[in-house]
């Protein structure tokens, strides 16, 4: 294999890690897009990155373009060889050479133009800068004056190979070369690479090119600092994600902490470990919280210990810090601290945490939350004002839990507060509490409801409230909490609110549970309010949909729709059963009455799906009525008492879907 | 073991070889080295410049009463000002710490990013937390905007966390226990003012006072800033003094905050006018600068 003939790398300051991997994306696709433009082979042979390094490796790419002909066409024939000459004499040839091309809007003096195809690394020299400089970050900056460049960081070098020879460009007052620069410590500044030998290069400076090397060295590390040892890494893949765009050479190291500060709650340490210091933490053989911890290094090795040591005594500092924060927190009850949220602000234009608190109370009681509820609804935001949560943000509620827990509040009140902000995400459980789950409604329902009344309305990517995730939890909780809260009449008629909801239901039938596109819209249509019902209706579709009467029924329903449209029929007129015609006709009126109250005793009994198999049930009669009856009777009577029968039929059984949403095959 | 002053002494000398300008602490208070003007105002205009000074910094919320070990009132910031930033500024730094003794190659430093944003000053800036051993011993900054106004010379701005960094170098657990010179320790210098101040910001310090003050101040710096524009000799107009003021009320501002006397819908307000200020006053400095 001929392997790569082009690489890339730019190097830069430290990358954010999150940032790394849609760069490499963008630099991907603009690479082929750059080869595709300009007619060249070769293909992206793969895309890396360290923190201080993006890389493209490119096989395959040609000494130049093809060379190529461009016709270039002229004046008419018909204007004389004067017009010829000047054509000839603008191309800078004589008009023997000239051609005649043939159009159907008649004949035309053309010459064929010789294209010789430009030099690749010439190619490479005029887009890369701008190619580079393409490259979208959230948030750049300029480092050599206001009118400079702008990148995620300083770019500081970059290596552009063709084959042996440098692609010579200038980007950001930085010239291409064939210098690359090895770890910040264990490297030499300035790494002299070839296409061949390039990772071995920088592997002899102490950088590993290759993400999937780094994750390999971190997570064979761990194992081996953990053999015969009794420890369980809690697996965090976002974690070794961010550790391997963290480093340039990873390596694990275990530290330990005193098991005295296995007293404080282990969601605090948990947090202070995994989002303050960026470390693993363990499990005993028992499953507990152990004393010890993961870092991972950017060096070799710690030969002296020295690292750990020092990982230690910063992890002891933050731990002083939470005990210092739990201990002086409890000084001052939760209970004491309802008004101090007066000086909290919730929103600028929503004024304070104690406003909110006030509504809160208001919903949860409206929405029959028992006592246990409403004193959680009132302590809930407190936790606000301990210093605990000033400085693990992150643990607002969870903290406001086990202080009350720890201040004597009712289990049920404690366990409200502690899971209130849960679901935080599609793949988070939702609380675990009746009053939990209440809770967790009404705080976000009053947060969607006050935003949309003031304007502050998410479009497109903008979100600051995280609106979109506070209504995809109110959904979450209606349903896996399963509670038959309507929730239209919450929403005080807002109709951009209840849009938004439309489409956070959706996403969620759709994305989280996997029902099909028509399924959802089919039932939504029927209406989705109380969500419980819709979802019940779903997985009864879900159910029948294989089933050979299903489709065919739902195709005649369809039809249905369409004739009664056609007729421009107003539904709800009754039908009489006289004007009906003996057979198919009087047959299908009599299936359908006879189900329709057998459906209606199971649709109240809450089995959607068995009274969607009795309408399936119904096919073979509408089958025969489509084939033997006439609906455009010519008798104006008859036809009117037809569409009466189908319009009763369509709208019986509507309720559970509209079936003419349904696609059929 | 080097002691607290050994290692300010070295950093100094440090960054005074490669052309700073050595000041002393600006003797207004203030919460962080960016604010004083060394900082805030040369950071603006075409002129290059290099600066690094320790900054007492005052956060008022910040302060424990001087139980708690890691955290203080007062802390004491070493504020190092490159502008333009120099293409191998990062390796310049890196060299600063081998200076008070931190052996590279036995450590492990990392950047983690860390944007810094200040919506009273109207500033922003990009750059990174350094971490050392796993503890936060420097802000790193390449500065965008100050005083709502882009930077022509992107400056880039290093502040150390002198009490952090030498309690490290001298392996101690708490800050009051970092031995100051020979003989005498952090606490025996600082306790008291920690405790005092804890006790001033918290129960005793007067609101209605404070407000007072704060008009005040505020009022003073727009008269100024008012002035500014039919002053003829540009050239002696005290922007300086003007800016004094900008301290001043950023200062009482913070006291309020930590005595817990600014409500929510004044908070925002307040900020409002603070930035205010300092923006104008930012605009003069610039205007000076150019005229």
């Amino acid at each position: 294999m001929p392997g790569p003939n082009f690489l890339l790398e730019i190097g830069v300051e430290e990358i954010p890690d999150w940032m790394i991997q849609p760069a490499l994306d963008h630099l991907r696709k603009a690479f082929s897009k750059l080869l595709e433009d300009n007619r060249l082979k070769g293909k992206v042979e793969w895309i890396d990155a360290t923190p201080r390094r993006l890389v493209l490796a490119a096989s395959g790419l040609p000494k130049a373009q093809k060379d190529s002909v461009e016709t270039v066409s002229g004046p008419p024939k018909s204007a004389g060889e004067g017009a010829a000459q000047g054509f000839a004499r603008k191309l800078g040839v004589t008009v023997d050479q000239l051609e005649t091309l043939s159009t159907p809007k008649g004949e035309y003096f053309s010459f064929r133009k010789k294209l010789t195809g430009r030099a690749t690394a010439q190619i490479l020299s005029d887009a890369l800068p701008a190619l580079i400089l393409s490259i979208p970050w959230p948030k750049t900056m300029y480092w050599s004056g206001k009118a400079s460049a702008r990148f995620i960081r300083p770019i500081r070098w970059v290596v552009a190979l063709l084959g042996s020879k440098v692609v010579p460009f200038e980007v950001a007052g930085v010239v291409s070369s064939n210098v690359s620069s090895g770890h910040r410590r264990f490297g030499k500044a300035k790494v002299k690479v070839s296409i061949r030998k390039y990772e071995e290069a920088l592997r002899a400076n102490g950088v590993l090119v290759h993400a999937a090397k780094r994750r390999t060295r971190i997570l064979d590390g761990i194992a081996s600092l953990l053999e015969g040892k009794n420890l369980d890494v809690k697996p965090d893949p976002a974690l070794l994600e961010t550790l391997t765009y963290l480093t340039e050479w990873p390596t694990p190291i275990l530290g330990s902490f005193d098991a005295a500060y296995l007293s404080l709650p282990s969601e605090v340490l948990v947090t202070v470990m995994r989002h303050h210091q960026k470390y693993f933490s363990l499990a005993s053989a028992d499953g507990s919280l152990a004393p010890n911890f993961i870092a991972v290094m950017n060096v070799p090795a710690d030969p002296e210990g020295l690292v750990v040591a020092g990982n230690e005594r910063v992890l002891r500092a933050r731990f002083n810090d939470a005990r210092f924060f739990w201990e002086s927190d409890q000084k001052r009850k939760m209970s004491d601290r309802v008004d101090s949220l007066a000086s909290v602000t919730f929103q600028a234009k929503l004024g304070s945490y104690l406003d909110k608190t006030n509504r809160v109370v208001e919903l949860v009681k409206q929405l029959g939350g028992s006592g246990q509820a409403q004193r959680a609804a009132l302590l809930a935001k407190c936790d606000l004002t301990t210093d605990m949560v000033k400085e693990f943000t992150d643990l607002q509620g969870i903290v406001g839990g086990l202080y009350l827990r720890a201040q004597g509040e009712s289990e049920e009140t404690a366990a409200a507060v502690y899971d209130h902000y849960k679901p935080l995400s599609m793949e988070d459980t939702v609380p675990g509490s009746a009053s939990g789950l209440l809770l967790s409604l009404a705080d976000k329902l009053d947060t969607l409801r006050e935003c949309f009344r003031i304007g502050m309305i998410p479009s497109g990517s903008r979100d600051p409230f995280a609106l979109r995730r506070a209504a995809q939890g109110v959904v979450k909780i209606l349903l896996e909490g399963k509670l038959d809260i309507a929730l239209r009449p919450l929403l005080g008629g807002d109709a951009g609110l209840e849009e938004f909801f439309l489409d956070r239901i959706r996403y969620y039938f759709r994305e989280i549970r996997g029902f099909a596109y028509d399924e959802v819209n089919a039932v939504l249509a029927a209406g989705w309010d109380p969500l419980p019902g819709a979802e019940s209706r779903l997985l009864a579709i879900r159910a029948l949909r294989p089933t050979e009467n299903f489709e065919p029924l739902a195709a005649s329903f369809k039809r249905i729709s369409n004739i009664l449209q056609q007729a421009a029929f107003e539904t709800g007129l009754p039908y009489s059963h006289d004007l009906l015609e003996p057979g198919p006709e009087a047959d299908l009126c009599a299936a359908f009455e006879g189900l329709r109250v057998q459906v209606a005793s199971l649709r109240s009994s809450g089995d959607d799906a068995g009274a969607l198999a009795r309408i399936a049930s119904l096919r073979p009669a509408v089958d025969l009525f489509f084939d033997k009856i006439l609906v455009n009777s010519p008798d104006p009577n008859v036809r009117r008492n037809r569409l009466a029968l189908l319009a009763s039929l369509l709208t019986e059984f509507s309720s559970i879907a509209d079936f003419s949403e349904i696609v059929t095959s | 073991m080097d002691s607290y002053q050994q290692i300010l002494f070295k950093l100094k000398k440090y960054w005074s070889d490669r052309g700073c300008i050595i000041q002393e602490p600006y003797d207004v208070e203030v919460g962080a080295g960016t604010m004083c003007p060394e900082t805030f105002l040369r950071v603006l205009g075409p002129k290059p410049y290099r600066v690094a000074y320790v900054q007492p910094s005052r956060r008022p919320a910040d302060g424990r009463y001087g139980e708690n070990p890691n955290r203080l009132y007062k802390h004491q910031q070493l504020q190092v000002i490159l502008k333009p930033a120099p293409a191998d500024v990062i390796d310049q730094y890196l060299g600063s710490l081998e200076a008070v003794g931190i052996d590279l190659r036995k450590h492990d430093i990392k950047f983690e990013e860390d944007n810094w944003e200040s919506p009273t000053l109207g500033a922003w800036g990009i750059g990174w937390q350094v971490m050392l051993d796993g503890l936060e011993i420097t802000q790193f900054t390449y500065f965008q905007q100050c005083g709502g106004i882009d930077l022509e010379l992107a400056p880039s701005e290093l502040t150390y966390g002198l009490e952090r960094l030498s309690a490290f170098l001298q392996n101690r657990e708490s800050v009051y226990d970092i031995e100051w010179t020979p003989g005498v320790r952090y606490a025996d210098v600082r306790f008291a003012d920690e405790r005092q101040f804890s006790v001033y910001n918290f129960e005793m310090a007067d609101i209605g006072t404070l407000w007072e003050l704060f008009a005040l101040h505020e009022k003073e710096c727009q008269r100024l800033i008012d002035l500014f524009p039919d002053y003829e000799q540009k050239q002696r107009f005290p922007v300086l003094a003007a800016y004094d003021h900008v301290l001043k009320c950023s200062h009482l501002f913070n006291l309020l905050d930590s005595r817990g006397a600014i409500s929510v819908t004044e908070r925002v307000g307040v900020i409002g006018r603070v930035r205010k200020l300092a923006v104008g006053t930012a605009q003069l400095w610039a205007a000076q600068e150019a005229a």
